[in-house]
């Protein structure tokens, strides 16, 4: 049995058979198109490392089966900034050394960028550590982690960064 | 708060180390283009799912592979009755890191979690389905789990084959000149490392060679110990580990997955990818063993302490023997005529543990910490007063010297920063704005600064560029950065002109990266590379009568910048580059190791030291601990990356944090399954729990440790921290918790 459908990643669409009905969201973007940027820590929604935006809003793509992602828009860590060039919150990450292994990262960074879209930062640290706890980080670098994320949101309000 | 403060000024140190450089593997990271090992997909793959116990002890009396094979997709099931042959008893231990795997060799249920079956298939899903398929029959035998149930037995080695006793001095006769003794009795929990990264092997096979994809702690060294379990010669085996997503120690020691996986791939003849699901990594891939902790300190009317004993009663599984060396805390880290320290062992129907962040100084310091802030109360003195009164200018196990040791320094930065002089002695004096009981705890940090052996390679290019090869491995800790900066300072170059490869096994081997040994090991082995590089450029130039620099004689030449000059006379100079195309040589070779120097070994006792203070605030109605400042000062001989040294800091006081009020795995009594083997249930800190926090460094010149002066920081930061923020929570409530982590119903 196939199920057919479409999705857009990173502004690509794809049409997709799908052979299994099983399939989540990422493994579909990590095994079938070999998208591996985004990270698997735990398939049970519990550590954010395979954050992706779906239609803008972040979504643990473990807990989504591809089947039901029929006509969404999907941007994983590969297409949040044009090829060669790096989006605000990778400039930022990388100066604030918000990573260490790097492997919750590209979960963190989709997870704020969907945080600053949904208008809940405030560039206001103590929202931003709440906002973004749903994404582990066992290296512990969450303090470099809510810094990228305030700067980030500071420069992409216009304001200038401390 | 810290947020605005500007960072503390580092010195920088030469051309490259000093240099707070962002991490150069940082934009692969951040792109999503650094590969981890689940992130390989050799063509012909096949997924193989393991299939673990439902319960700690007993046996498999049935598995249903007929219905697992039944389901499309899944091509192989192995059980013990059909699992091929392998060349090595997995119950021997053949060499010191080889802990005994469960590999299907019968039918036994050891720990939960234990692979009964493996299950191989075209598809991830239809390998788990298979695995759910099995639906096994267990015949159960009651679990022995916990101090009360496990059996007691003797030590013979602790940690990795260290003695499990220790005396210094006559105790019993310090206890009896003591004018108080406080005893104290401490329990930790297992705690599970768990790596973002799950554990995870790509193994192929081209021929007698073994091909893998796997995160690595020490992957020269790995070799044989893969390859003893298929009678091939270690060369045979390459192991490609460039990043890893998190080790914590984890990642050191084989675990029954890889194997499993290379012998799966053998048999089929096609690639196999096994990933351990979370629930799968509290199990076989090792754990920090439980502690019960008993200590005694005898302190005499001036404060100071007369006798010190720790014991420590560790866990370990029912069929291995890795103790965390608990009690060895006490050994080091302060001024005491008479220490002994003791181990004992309890076997529990668990995986056996093995080395996690800080094995035995994370739970010994913890223990230490609290007993030493009780004895200091008791004493009526100020925790850090107490501690400055039994500061060891000497090693208290040894009567060495050290190599150096700034720990004053940190009492005071790290106090100076906190504001800790305006402390009240007694507890619940402070409250916040909110209502809130606050109170203010300490403690100090203390680590090993060990040096392995390792090797290097750096060739000079015709155009005055570098490679330099070592098999390093980065799990986070910054190797592809630190250790690039300190090979460009060995071959006089910009960080730009040097290409560092690293986290294979064809390359040179680094050693491990473990106990905090690597930048000072692999760093060393770079750096004497690089250096031999330039000598060789010397001997070159200086007996070229063409070359500027020839009959240098005595004068020392030095290498900066792609440069040779002798000193003092900058206009006879030459560019490596030239030299090297007037020599017709197209490139250049030189060799290093990284090793201590066994004098300075036997001479001097080696430690990074720090000092954590830590504020918490008590929610007096809902007894909700709050970590609301947390400051910690640390000296680690020379720093050669500042930005990422303060990260590994700041991520070890991160786990003390989670190890004082969060870290636990529980047990189902019956069962002796966890309770917890999830993200979900098993805590680890997350960003909110975090409010200030701050790692400064003071500097130390080191010249016995290493050529380089670098000691280490991985585990530093997690020792001293949990101590800390549980004598802030006495200090807040008055309530002295005898067993990690602090949970809100302990200060009913
Ligand atoms: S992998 Fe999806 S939340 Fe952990
Ligand atoms: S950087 Fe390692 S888990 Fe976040």
């Amino acid at each position: 049995m196939t199920f057919s459908i479409t999705l857009t990643v990173n502004g690509t669409p794809h049409h997709l058979a799908l052979d299994d009905l099983r399939v989540t969201l990422l493994d579909l973007l990590r095994d079938r198109l070999g998208l591996t940027g985004t990270k698997k820590g735990c398939d049970r929604g519990q550590c954010g490392a395979c954050t992706v935006l779906v239609n803008g809003r972040r979504l643990n793509a473990c807990l989504a089966l591809a089947a039901q992602q029929d006509g969404a828009e999907i941007t994983t860590i590969e297409g949040l900034a044009p090829e060669g060039r790096l989006h605000p919150l990778q400039a930022a990450f990388l100066e604030h050394d918000a990573f260490q292994c790097g492997y919750c990262t590209p979960g963190q960074i989709m997870s704020a960028a969907g945080l600053i879209a949904e208008g809940a930062d405030g560039a206001d640290i103590e929202r931003i550590r709440e906002g973004m706890s749903g994404n582990l980080c066992r290296c512990g670098a969450y303090r470099g982690i809510a810094r990228a994320v305030a700067a980030a949101a500071q420069s992409e309000n216009g304001e200038t960064e401390a | 708060m810290p947020d605005d403060i500007a960072p503390t000024r580092h010195q920088r140190l030469g051309s490259n180390a000093g240099d707070p450089h962002s991490r150069l593997d940082g934009i692969a990271k951040i792109t999503g283009a650094a590969r981890y090992a689940a992130d390989n997909a050799p063509a012909g793959l096949l997924w193989a799912v393991i299939a673990g116990a439902p319960v700690a002890r007993g046996r498999v009396a049935r598995l249903d592979t007929a219905a697992a094979l039944a389901h499309p997709g899944v091509t192989h099931v192995i059980t013990p009755e059909n699992r091929p042959a392998l060349h090595k008893d997995p119950d021997l231990r053949a060499a010191l890191f080889d802990w005994k795997l469960d590999l299907l060799q019968d039918d036994r249920i050891r720990y939960a979690g234990a692979p009964m079956a493996l299950v191989l298939a075209e598809t991830a899903e239809a390998a788990a389905e298979g695995a759910r398929l099995l639906a096994p029959e267990i015949e159960a035998d009651p679990a022995r789990i916990g101090f009360g149930d496990g059996l007691a037995f003797a030590a013979e080695t602790v940690g990795i084959g260290a003695p499990p006793a220790t005396a210094v001095g006559d105790v019993e006769a310090g206890f009896a000149a003591a004018a108080q003794v406080t005893e104290v009795e401490i329990e930790t929990p297992p705690q599970y490392h768990n790596a973002m990264e799950p554990h995870a092997i790509v193994a192929q096979w081209q021929g007698e060679r073994l091909v893998i994809d796997t995160p690595n702690q020490a992957i020269v060294m790995s070799r044989p110990s893969f390859a003893a379990y298929f009678g091939i010669p270690p060369e045979n085996v390459h192991i490609r580990s460039p990043y890893l997503g998190g080790g914590f120690g984890s990642k050191a020691i084989l675990n029954p997955a890889q194997i499993l996986a290379c012998l799966a791939a053998r048999e089929t003849g096609r690639p196999v990818k096994l990933v351990l699901s979370r629930a799968q990594m509290y199990g076989p891939t090792g754990h920090r063993g439980a502690t019960r902790q008993s200590l005694r300190l005898g302190v005499d009317a001036a404060g100071r302490l007369t006798a010190l004993s720790h014991h420590a009663v560790s866990a370990t599984s029912s069929f291995d023997d890795f103790l965390e060396p608990a009690a060895n805390a006490a050994l080091n880290t302060y001024a005491c005529p008479a220490i002994s320290v003791s181990h004992s062992g309890s076997r529990w129907d668990i995986g056996t543990p093995g080395p996690m962040r800080a094995p035995g100084e994370a739970t010994g310091s913890a223990a230490l910490e609290c007993a030493m802030d009780e004895a200091a109360h008791a004493a009526g003195l100020d925790p850090l007063d107490f501690r400055l009164r039994n500061y060891a200018e000497t090693d208290p196990a040894t009567g060495r010297a050290y190599s150096s040791k700034a720990l004053r320094e940190c009492y005071a930065l790290g106090a100076e920063r906190f504001g800790w002089k305006t402390r009240p002695m007694q507890p619940g004096q402070m409250r916040d704005a909110r209502g809130r009981l606050l109170g203010w705890g300490m403690g100090t940090s203390l680590f090993p600064a060990p040096m392995f052996q390792a090797e290097a390679r750096a060739t000079l290019r015709a155009d005055g560029s570098a490679v330099v090869e070592t098999a390093a491995s980065d799990m986070g800790q910054g190797a592809w950065t630190a250790l690039a900066q300190i090979a460009a300072e060995g071959l006089g170059l910009d960080l730009a002109q040097v290409e560092f490869r690293s986290g294979d096994s064809e390359l040179p081997d680094a050693g491990v990266a473990g106990g905090s040994g690597h930048t000072a090991t692999a760093g060393s082995a770079l750096y004497s590379a690089g250096r031999d590089v330039i000598a060789q450029l010397t001997a070159l130039a200086t007996a070229d009568p063409a070359s500027p620099l020839h009959g240098a004689g005595n004068r020392a030449v030095v290498a900066a910048d792609g440069w040779l000059r002798i000193e003092g006379e900058d206009h006879r100079r030459e560019s490596y580059a030239a030299i090297l195309a007037r020599a017709g040589r197209d490139a250049l070779t030189g060799r290093g190791k990284g090793a201590r120097d066994p004098a300075h070994a036997e001479a001097r006792a080696m430690f990074s030291h720090g000092a954590v203070f830590a504020e918490v605030a008590v929610d007096p109605a809902l007894l909700q601990i709050r970590v609301t400042r947390l400051t910690g000062a640390f000296a680690a001989g020379r720093i050669i990356n500042p930005k990422l040294a303060e990260s590994q800091l700041l991520g070890g006081m991160i786990w003390g944090l989670g190890f004082a009020l969060q870290e636990e795995a529980l047990h189902d009594r019956r069962s002796g399954r966890l309770l917890n083997a999830d993200l979900a249930g098993y805590h680890v800190p997350v960003n909110a729990d975090l409010a200030e926090i701050e790692a400064l460094t003071v500097h130390e010149e080191d010249r016995f440790v290493n050529p380089l002066g670098v000691k280490g920081v991985g585990e530093l930061g997690i020792t001293g921290t949990a101590g800390a923020i549980a004598n802030a929570v006495w200090h807040a409530t008055g309530r002295r918790v005898r067993r990690f982590p602090i949970h809100p119903e302990d200060l009913a």
